[in-house]
């Protein structure tokens, strides 16, 4: 077995004695000498590092400058003060939106539960939709009419969300004294799904619907396009396997149950953390086209709440930037969810996103 | 046996097309009805008779809007903001995403963490606009009153899409590197001589995403840009949605097209450009979202 000193010390035949080996000089020196090593090395690939430079600025100006002024959280906050100088104030922001007692800490806890609500149910519901119509989509042999199917399901994820959401509001629009209310309102009431006093309201000033015309508009705009990437999941599957599988016996919900199921689970996975990650993190621009005063029960989602007080929306309320506490706590739950979500699935089937 | 199979087989394709034409038609229908309303007569659309098919044909409610110089100054800013904005994004991004793969640059893993790590937790809303405000300041001060370049600099970069262009980078072999840096190719040739032409259609998927962000781009020009002139087309459209149906300012309405079918006609005009194109982006979309699902 060789002496571990061996692997920095070698023997001098000249001098008769061990001195050290030339590579663990080398090693000393980057050591010892280490920043002017980064340096001689960003030297030779400037290039590549002036390249660097655009980007960072762009995340750092843009994306970290925005935390900085987190710190408001802390500080009696006050807006015409720079984030610097304003004195320190501990957690009184938070304890103040968590157990403040007050309208403010009520609407807080409203909005948080509002956020958890829509998320949940977006995951319920629009979650499985498109693994069920990339199921559906397999099923069709013809490649002509597939392209057509999928065509017209991908086509609502073209409109923008203001587009989407102009058309949902006309859809199911109040009705008057001189106008009829929305087709969709219309043919509810004419289905009996909701009585024609409550369509002629109109559906989106009723805290009732929201989060229905929320999830259903949802499902409308993204189920096609999300389906994408399970049915490219599912063609992969080699026709053998259903082949074998259909020898041994199998109908078709085993064929669902031992084929499909198992091939297409690591991107179900992948999708799902995805998904997690961004459950706290709704569309708040989507909200805030959709609600109205009538509405903030069921609507009002911790972003637009944060937008309303602030004072950004010019409602004349202002409570500065220790608002933002409301949207931080928020995130930072979004933020372990994600990481957690993610250790889970990597445990769970080595399949992980980052 | 075997007749135990077909039959399942066949309930489920039965389901599977029933399925399926439902919720097609379902995509479908929002659509027919606003061309369908944007072009019906007023007491039509008013009172709610136009269910598919238009009835009492105008084209009135298109004139108006075509007539309407706003519409057209909308139009061209939202071209302006998808033009610079992608150039600007991908300018960066490229550049940011080509560095981000070479292993001999240092800190790498520190950089990525940088930009992964905005992915997972954002500042929020308020803080943004704090800091957006700062960097109005800033560039007024430096002489550019035009909010439009605001919103062209300092939005719309996406992580997610650096880490796309990393990844397709990542794949091309270094072999070919080698070789154009032994032929004397300096790294802005390497790059766009060897790099790009070999990750071309990630780079198409990302400019597309870039493109589509910012095509519908609504709150922060909303928020930013305060010059009613500037406004991109998102922003008109929401304004006209806010106006046309407030039964106040609508109580004089006297036109022959009721004041929706203007709405639908800034939907379908809104909506018309993107399916011109959008035969020809389809593989990209698609694709987009297949190398979206596996990163790293």
């Amino acid at each position: 077995m060789k002496d571990r000193a061996a692997d920095f010390l070698e023997f001098d035949h000249a001098s008769g004695a061990y001195r050290i080996s030339p590579e663990q000089a080398v090693r000393d020196d980057v050591e010892k000498h280490y920043w002017r090593h980064v340096g001689a090395a960003i030297i030779k690939d400037w290039r590549l590092y002036v390249m660097l430079v655009p980007m960072l600025l762009v995340f750092l100006f843009w994306r970290y400058f925005p935390m900085y002024e987190l710190l408001g959280c802390f500080k009696v906050s006050d807006s015409v003060v720079p984030v610097s100088e304003q004195l320190f104030s501990g957690f009184s922001y938070f304890r103040r939106l968590l157990v403040g007692g007050d309208q403010l800490s009520t609407d807080f806890w409203r909005a948080m539960r509002n956020t958890f609500i829509l998320s949940f149910y977006g995951l319920c519901f629009g979650f499985p939709i498109p693994i069920i119509l990339a199921l559906f989509f397999n099923e069709i042999r013809s490649n002509a009419a597939r392209s057509v199917y999928q065509v017209l399901t991908y086509l609502p994820k073209f409109m923008s969300t203001v587009v989407m959401t102009s058309l949902v509001t006309m859809l199911v629009k109040q009705g008057s004294l001189t106008t009829g209310m929305g087709i969709v309102s219309q043919a509810l009431s004419g289905l009996g799904f909701v009585t024609p006093e409550v369509a002629n309201a109109g559906l989106l000033n009723n805290p009732a619907f929201f989060r229905s015309i929320y999830q259903i508009s949802g499902i409308w705009e993204s189920a096609g396009y999300d389906s994408i990437v399970f049915f490219a999941a599912i063609i992969a599957i080699s026709p053998t396997s259903y082949e074998a599988a259909q020898i041994d016996g199998a109908d078709k919900m085993a064929q669902m149950r031992y084929v499909v199921l198992p091939s297409i689970l690591s991107t179900i996975v992948i999708m799902l953390i995805t998904r997690i990650g961004s459950l706290l993190n709704i569309g708040y621009e989507k909200v805030l086209l959709l609600y109205n005063t009538n509405t903030y029960v069921t609507a009002d989602v911790v972003s637009t709440f944060a937008n309303r007080i602030s004072g950004m929306a010019g409602t004349g309320t202002s409570a500065g930037t220790g608002i933002a506490a409301a949207e931080m706590m928020n995130n930072v739950i979004g933020m372990l969810l994600v990481i957690g979500a993610n250790t889970i699935a990597r445990k769970a089937s080595n399949t992980s996103l980052y | 046996m075997k007749r135990k199979l077909e039959t399942s087989e066949l309930i489920f394709k039965i389901i599977s097309y029933t399925l399926l034409t439902v919720f097609a038609l379902c995509c479908l229908y929002p659509f027919v009805y606003a061309v369908s309303a944007s072009i019906s007569g007023r007491s039509a659309v008013e009172y709610g008779s136009v269910v598919l098919f238009p009835k009492d044909v105008q084209f009135d409610a298109f004139a108006r809007m075509f007539g309407d110089n706003m519409f057209w100054n909308a139009y061209s800013n939202t071209l302006f903001l998808t033009l610079y904005g992608t150039l600007w994004s991908m300018l960066t991004a490229i550049l940011g995403a080509y560095a981000l793969s070479k292993r001999r640059l240092l800190f790498r893993k520190f950089f990525n963490f940088f930009l992964v790590f905005t992915m997972w937790f954002s500042a929020g809303i308020v803080p943004q606009y704090l800091n957006y405000l700062a960097t109005k300041k800033v560039f007024t001060a430096a002489g550019i009153t035009d909010d439009k370049w605001l919103v062209v600099i300092a939005m719309g970069m996406a992580a997610m899409n650096i880490i796309l262009l990393r990844n397709a980078f990542e794949g091309v072999p270094s072999e070919i590197e080698e070789a154009a840096v032994v032929d004397g190719a300096t790294e802005f040739q390497v790059l766009s001589k060897v790099y790009i032409p070999m990750s071309k259609s990630t780079i198409a998927t990302v400019a597309l995403f870039f493109a589509i962000s910012r095509w519908n781009g609504y709150f922060w020009a909303r928020q930013m840009i305060s010059n009613s002139n500037e406004h991109p087309l998102q922003v008109f459209i929401r304004l006209r949605l806010e106006q046309y149906t407030d039964p106040e300012a609508m109580a004089g309405w006297n036109e022959a097209f009721a004041a929706d079918s203007v709405i639908y006609a800034l939907i379908v005009c809104s909506i018309v450009p993107i399916l011109i194109i959008y035969p020809f982006i389809q593989k990209y979309f698609a694709k987009g979202v297949n190398v979206g699902g596996v990163k790293e």
